[in-house]
């Protein structure tokens, strides 16, 4: 068949380079369709490696399949916002009008229907990407146009009615992904001139350079709060070379959509940022790593790339400085929450799975290809670049005493606004509620399900790293939700997104969930909360990475701020009910020979 | 004296301990004459920290005692009965992940999931069997892999090689779905001597030489008669 040459021709475009594989991969299931057993064999014997390496990759990556995955994949995110804005309705009628069952195709082949985790759309939700084109706000009847449309073979880019606003208007995006900015912010959505930063920072020293974000006392914006200026530092003196300056655009926290935004709106501060990165930790080389469900914006970006190039700001004796070299290479994931964790990207960067690593040491020593790296946040660098612009003092003025600048918050779920605000640290959740219309609230998850659900009694709290920390996702649980629904959606994401590499992630959330389902069920007794909560304690302590140690919040964050909606559910006046279900467990055989249980036999 | 103060200084349950530089907390642990529970860890192989159970306390961290460096004056918590009873746990959780039939299997008595098991008493996990359905694969002319067995502690993957380095066994799918899978060619040519190398490695059940089983009886199997651990307690290099 021709497809020996299209394998053999896409491993020879990457020079046979293992490290490509991932790029190697996707190649050939755009071309293909799928990758099979025997393409994983023909690519393993044309780079010489194991064919369970291959595998390992293929069977990694969401978007990715062993199988045909049908000429058109409709990946539709399954994330809690998008229940709440009609999922369910609208994956009804995509089964109906193809006649294919999620996780599967239409009998020809045409059309593959397959859930994905949160695509970064919680502010146009129901959403999904067909063949790496993003449709937003789906309802039924676009559904059954867009079905349609793909019966009769139309290129998915022509499907395309609408444009969203700002960039994704442009030629190279074309797309109807809508920015909803609500609030800008002084830092990031403020005026900037191209060069500012990285023309003054090549003026002083790299030691300069970090000195001046240390007493900015930026902090890592993806979530985790780490000191930027101490990482430069760490990374910046170490004495093996290259050093490599990685951007980790690989937001994936459900909920958390403003890094989308950011990368349409401003590349050219965030590529700048990446440049003062560089200067600063003596790299020459940026990567950004780019989730794969915002690989439309990869032109867009290229194109940023160049400009700055043209500019003189990336590339060779940058911002004229003699000896100053640096420049950024894009790379894509390919569907997976776990690669936002910095030394899983730096993985899957380097074409393997995105299985974390054990630390120490840390990417700062042992980074990408093994050499020390900074991995930070897109809004880390973009407010790098802006701290070069405008100074450690005019940054320090804005948020609290620990938490210094702004924050860009995606928020999402049962509010008027949703959208993108970027505000001082510090404000008030029902300040935010306020702002976004959501102030009847009954509950609001901050940092996404690895944070915190909080309850409207704690709406006073505020949004800072002394207090709720958070990547940025906020999502707004009106008052007629049912929380456990929430809940369940969480666990289910958690479960699914393990890198299923450790005991207590792998096997630990699964039993939390089925314990969660015991309990909800109406089958718990008090020694089951009991129980739950020691045993959502056991995986945070005992898990390898943050995934692990933050899995069990759904359900622990919850019980704390919820107890009574818990305490309902449960049994208080018995001791131990099973969850033995006889009725389920015979269900195969009585099906089979027609037989009915009755209530005699569950007694 | 001189000795002692080239060392790493550092205390495991209050007992002063000395470590060399580089040394990881459980080789340090061991060097001194303390056991800490381990099951994917494997001698001269690079640490995995997959199973999670060598898991101890520094501070208010929890930490995988098979890949954390030893530091200086590190005060190391081992032996104390929250920690005790979260390691429990997770072999209570290898149990019920996959379907482990001690009586029937030719592993039983060289078990180290099994000897952990015994050594933490382990009655009835505290968890729901799981039952899930698993293939026992053919590997080559040489090996069987019992999927049911397996508890993913990626030995084989790390210590299992063809001749030129490439890999042999390998993690594939993710979540509660990854599982151990094998590259067909590379496998069968595993020699006669080197399939008993990869079941003599594996912890459990799980790879197992073809034609060859209960060679061994009962009561002359490796934990018949002291538990697992007892090789390091109360011995100083």
């Amino acid at each position: 068949m021709a497809q020996k040459g299209i394998i053999e021709s896409i491993v020879a475009g990457y020079k046979k380079d293992p490290s490509r594989l991932i790029d190697m991969v996707r190649d050939i299931q755009k071309e293909l369709g799928q990758v099979s057993s025997e393409s994983a064999a023909k690519i393993a014997s044309l780079l010489n490696i194991s064919k369970v390496d291959v595998e390992g990759i293929v069977t990694f990556y969401h978007f990715f399949s062993t199988a045909p995955a049908g000429t058109y994949a409709v990946y539709l995110n399954n994330n809690i916002v998008a229940g709440m804005k009609g999922r369910q309705a609208v994956a009804e009628a995509f089964e109906n009008y193809t006649g294919a069952k999620f996780g599967g195709t239409t009998a020809d082949g045409l059309i593959g229907l397959y859930e994905t985790s949160c695509i970064g759309m919680n502010d146009q939700e129901p959403s999904a990407i067909i063949n790496g084109v993003v449709f937003t706000k789906l309802t039924k009847s676009k559904v059954k146009e867009l079905v349609a449309a793909m019966k009769a073979g139309q290129d998915v880019h022509k499907l395309v009615k609408s444009r969203g606003d700002g960039a994704n208007q442009s030629k190279l995006v074309r797309a109807m992904v809508c920015n909803n900015i609500r609030k800008k912010g002084p830092v990031l959505f403020a005026p900037f001139k191209s060069g500012a930063a990285i023309k003054k920072a090549v003026t002083w020293t790299s030691e300069d350079v970090i000195a001046e974000i240390k007493r900015a006392n930026l902090l890592g914006r993806g979530g985790a709060g780490f000191p930027t200026g101490l990482k430069w530092e760490f990374c910046g003196r170490e004495k093996a070379f290259p050093h490599y300056v990685v951007c980790n655009a690989d937001e994936g926290e459900p909920g958390t959509f403003k890094d989308r935004v950011i990368l349409t709106e401003l590349p050219h501060l965030l590529f700048e940022g990446m440049a003062v990165a560089g200067f600063a930790v003596g790299a020459q080389e940026g990567i950004l790593y780019l989730r794969a469900e915002y690989a439309y914006l990869k032109a867009h970006l290229e194109k940023a790339l160049d400009d700055l190039r043209k500019k003189k700001l990336l590339g060779k004796n940058i911002a004229g400085k003699k000896g100053c070299h640096f420049d950024i290479t894009i790379k894509l994931g390919a569907g997976a929450y776990i690669c936002g964790e910095e030394s899983a990207l730096l993985e899957s960067a380097e074409g393997k799975r995105g299985e974390p690593r054990d630390r120490p040491p840390f990417p700062v020593t042992f980074g990408y290809r093994g050499f020390p790296t900074t991995v930070n946040n897109v809004e880390t660098l973009c407010a790098a670049a802006r701290i070069l612009d405008r100074g450690a003092g005019w940054f320090k003025l804005m948020g609290t005493p620990k938490s210094a600048g702004t924050k860009v918050l995606s928020v999402s779920g049962d509010c008027a606004k949703p959208g993108v605000y970027e505000v001082a640290f510090g404000l008030k959740i029902q300040d935010l509620l306020k702002m976004a219309g959501g102030q009847d609230a009954q509950a609001v998850q901050v940092g996404g399900p690895s944070g915190t659900c909080v309850s409207r009694g704690q709406f006073e709290r505020r949004l800072c790293f002394e207090d709720l920390p958070t990547g940025g996702s906020v999502i707004v649980i009106g008052p007629r939700r049912d929380l456990f629904d929430v809940v369940h959606n969480f666990m289910d994401f958690f479960i699914e997104e393990s890198c299923g590499w450790c005991v207590p992630c792998r096997a630990g959330n699964i039993l939390l969930k089925k314990k969660l389902v015991k309990i909800t069920s109406g089958k718990g007794t008090a020694k089951d909360l009991q129980e739950i909560e020691a045993w959502g304690k056991t995986i945070k302590a005992m898990s390898r990475c943050g995934l692990g140690q933050t899995s069990p919040n759904p359900i622990l964050t919850t019980l704390q701020n919820f107890r009574e909606m818990y305490e309902a559910k449960v049994h208080q006046d018995k001791d131990f009910i099973s969850e033995f279900d006889l009725a389920a467990a015979v269900k195969p055989a009585s099906s089979l020979t027609g037989q009915k249980l009755t209530e005699a036999h569950h007694e | 004296m001189s000795k002692a103060m080239s060392k790493i200084k550092f205390t495991i349950d209050g007992k002063v301990c000395f470590a060399e530089p580089g040394q990881t907390i459980i080789e340090a642990a061991n060097a001194n004459g303390v056991y800490i529970p381990s099951l994917c860890r494997y001698e001269g192989l690079k640490p995995a920290g997959s199973c999670r159970i060598c898991t101890v306390r520094v501070g208010r961290g929890h930490m995988a005692a098979c890949t954390q460096p030893v530091a200086e004056g590190m005060a190391v918590e081992n032996i104390v009965p929250d920690l005790e009873d979260m390691r429990k746990s997770l072999i209570e959780m290898l149990f019920v992940e996959g379907n482990h039939l001690c009586p029937t299997c030719q592993k039983s008595g060289n078990c180290e999931l099994q000897a952990l098991a015994y050594r933490y008493q382990m009655l009835v996990p505290r968890f729901p069997y799981q039952f899930p359905v698993r293939q026992v694969e053919p590997a080559g002319p040489n090996l069987l892999l019992e999927q049911n067995r397996c508890i993913q502690c990626l030995r084989c993957v790390r210590g299992v090689k063809a001749k030129d380095g490439k890999a042999i066994f390998g993690s594939v799918r993710r979540s509660g779905k990854t599982k151990i899978a094998f590259d067909h060619d590379l496998v069968a040519a595993l020699s006669p001597a080197e399939a008993k190398k990869a079941m003599d490695m594996c912890p459990v059940g799980a790879l197992l030489k073809k034609e060859v089983g209960f060679t061994v009886p009962i009561g002359k199997r490796k934990f018949d008669h002291k538990p697992i651990g007892s090789e390091f307690e109360g011995k100083r290099s």
